[in-house]
């Protein structure tokens, strides 16, 4: 795994270890109080830094209950996008101590109206069983996006209650944001030839 | 809903991964009315009707699915995706420097926000800060487009409620802005002036009149459709309490702008965050709180008055200086240098070609558009096009306002609740 050098100079503060136990030296505390709670809460997330704005690398399985503390303990009161990358042909990908890559990673960005700031969740999620909680009964905003990405990356989203497609038609073959889901090679229809509708 | 997902993973389990897409299924049995198992329940004395997606007042290619008891409408599901083109998926194919192309035909109201904050994301995978004079045009730009789009929202939302004549009005004042466009950037609507590292060009000489001018005429503008429609009995009777939302509903739905500052909250990203120089500058929030179709014309009509006073204040404050980094791998060199320096027309070449490297990285960059937080989330793997660039339209997300809002009301609200939301399908689809 090749680190990359900024980020690594820009994070190494944040980026303690998998675990928050205590043989790690307490002098290198997790810098944000939100992700330090996180972190505790939860073994195995991570916290890292990046730009500037608070990442924590969580297991895909406790999502909903992350989204939980976020909403009902930290005043994080709206969950602002959730994003899924495909890092299927990701060549230098950027490395993080303690998370195993997987192929697809989803991102969830949260932000604290009372507090002003904004947190990132990300899970990684491997392409063989590519499911997460849906986070739509927590955030009903959520609805939408997790719909999208569902539709364009082919996660699905356990418990959500309406795991559609929403942007492309409903026969639709394949997810097209995927890496290995090339663009515009659709089967070209001649004159005659029944509809694929 | 079991039978639904057994067929659906066999038809996935079919796809091959070399990404070649296998020839559709010719069984309809899986196809499903609008994305969604909606109705599912016995129907009985109601009916489900469906309003667009050709419908003119769905502001484009939105289609709602409505569940009718007479005249009352009980349910309301958006289905959206006839405008999707793909859009991130074409961001991955371009370039840093084609990139903004690209975004700019999303949010095509105002299109200056969509490159704002595609600049901007590539600008912190850089680590690069752009000149005081960029961020000043970039600023002023942002705001008379802020203007052109609540000018386009008074149009339509005036022709939706049936005041014919305000689309007129509106048309006239938006053509004024978008005229100024033309003459600042050389293209009316996608404009692709905003950068990474910079704008595309220079202000033109003697831009400061021509922009207080389109100041002026649009104040008047305003001025007018205030004396028109806020105390127009007609007008009132048509929007007030209409389309209610409260704030705790706008939180947990993901909504911003507009929407939001109707209920009475005062989140506005040029305040709580602010970006650009919106610190050095004075302009207020705009937020009423009852939430309905009225307080969101209103909020809308004011901002652009808001709007033109950060407008006035940058003409006063425009710094000289450059307006792009003077980095020769991130901007092309004057057109002049091309014809004297090899250096140059090499720089100039490999820019236009290859683009420009980011160092790996991911970001999400947020800015206020007329329409509520947009946002970009970027990644990079150290090449010089993105892994994955994804626009949080806030279209998208405003659009699951209608479920609140627009249950329990009549056919004829629900015009004007979709108008009063004001979503830009292109954004919506991407």
């Amino acid at each position: 795994m090749a680190d990359d050098t900024a980020r690594e100079e820009d994070h190494e503060p944040g980026a303690s270890g998998g675990e928050p136990v205590a043989d790690e030296p307490v002098s290198a505390p997790v810098a944000d109080e939100v992700a330090a709670a996180v972190v505790a809460r939860f073994a195995g997330s991570v916290f890292v830094e990046s730009h500037g704005q608070s990442v924590v690398y969580v297991d895909r399985a406790v999502m909903a209950d992350v989204a939980m503390l976020l909403r009902d303990e930290e005043q994080f009161t709206m969950l602002v996008d959730t994003v899924v990358v495909d890092h299927l042909l990701d060549g230098s990908r950027v490395s993080v101590d303690g998370v195993v890559p997987e192929r697809f990673e989803v991102v969830v960005n949260f932000l604290s109206h009372a507090r002003n700031r904004r947190i990132r969740i990300v899970a990684e999620v491997p392409a063989a069983d590519p499911t997460v909680p849906s986070l739509t009964p927590i955030y009903p905003g959520a609805n939408f996006a997790e719909r999208e990405s569902y539709d364009l990356f082919g996660i699905t989203f356990e418990g959500h209650p309406d795991l559609t497609r929403i942007l492309m038609p409903d026969d639709w073959h394949g997810h097209p944001l995927r890496k290995d889901d090339a663009a515009a090679r659709v089967p070209v229809t001649f004159k005659g030839d029944p509809s694929p509708r | 809903m079991t039978d639904f997902w057994s067929k659906e993973e066999a038809r996935l389990e079919r796809q091959t991964d070399e990404g070649a897409q296998e020839l559709r299924a010719t069984t309809r049995e899986v196809v499903l009315a609008g994305g969604g198992m909606w109705p599912q329940d016995d129907l009985g004395d109601t009916m489900i009707i469906n309003m667009g997606p050709q419908h003119p007042s769905t502001h484009g290619v939105l289609r709602l699915m409505m569940e009718l008891d007479g005249e009352d409408v009980l349910r309301i599901k958006p289905v959206i995706g006839y405008l999707h083109t793909g859009m991130e998926k074409t961001g991955e194919e371009l370039t840093y420097v084609q990139g903004t192309t690209n975004v700019t035909r999303m949010d095509y109201a105002s299109n200056f926000a969509n490159e704002l904050v595609y600049s901007m994301a590539v600008e912190r995978l850089l680590d690069v800060e752009v000149p005081p004079r960029a961020v000043w045009i970039r600023m002023m730009m942002c705001e008379l487009s802020r203007m052109s789009s609540h000018l386009l929202f008074q149009a339509t939302n005036g022709m939706d409620m049936g005041a014919v004549s305000m689309l007129l009005y509106g048309w006239r004042e938006r053509e004024e802005v978008l005229r100024l466009f033309e003459y600042i950037t050389g293209l009316r609507m996608n404009c692709n002036y905003i950068r990474p590292g910079g704008v595309a060009a220079d202000l033109p000489d003697g831009w400061e009149q021509r922009v207080l001018d389109v100041c002026d005429l649009v104040a008047a503008g305003v001025a007018d459709y205030d004396e028109m429609l806020t105390q127009n009995p007609i007008w009132l009777e048509r929007t007030v309490g209409l389309g209610v939302i409260t704030t705790e509903e706008c939180l947990e739905l993901s909504i911003t702008g507009p929407i939001l500052r109707s209920t009475g909250f005062a989140w506005d990203l040029r305040k709580a965050q602010p970006y650009l120089a919106y610190d050095d500058v004075d302009f207020d929030t705009i937020y009423t709180t009852n939430g309905d179709v009225y307080d969101r014309y209103r909020i809308r009509l004011f901002e652009i008055l808001e709007s033109a006073k950060i407008v006035r204040q940058c003409v006063q404050k425009m710094p000289a200086g450059d307006y792009r980094v003077q980095d020769k791998k991130l901007t092309p060199p004057p057109r002049s240098r091309i014809d004297e320096s090899m250096e140059a027309l090499i720089h100039h070449f490999k820019l236009f070609t290859e683009g420009f490297k980011v160092p790996a990285g991911e970001t999400y960059v947020a800015v206020e558009s007329p329409r509520g937080e947009i946002g970009c989330y970027m990644v990079s793997d150290g090449s010089g096009k993105p892994v994955r660039m994804h626009i949080r339209g806030p279209s998208f997300y405003n659009l699951q306002s209608i479920g609140p809002m627009g249950s329990d009301s009549l056919v004829a609200d629900a015009v004007a609740i979709v108008s009063s939301i004001d979503p830009i399908l292109g954004e919506v689809d991407r």
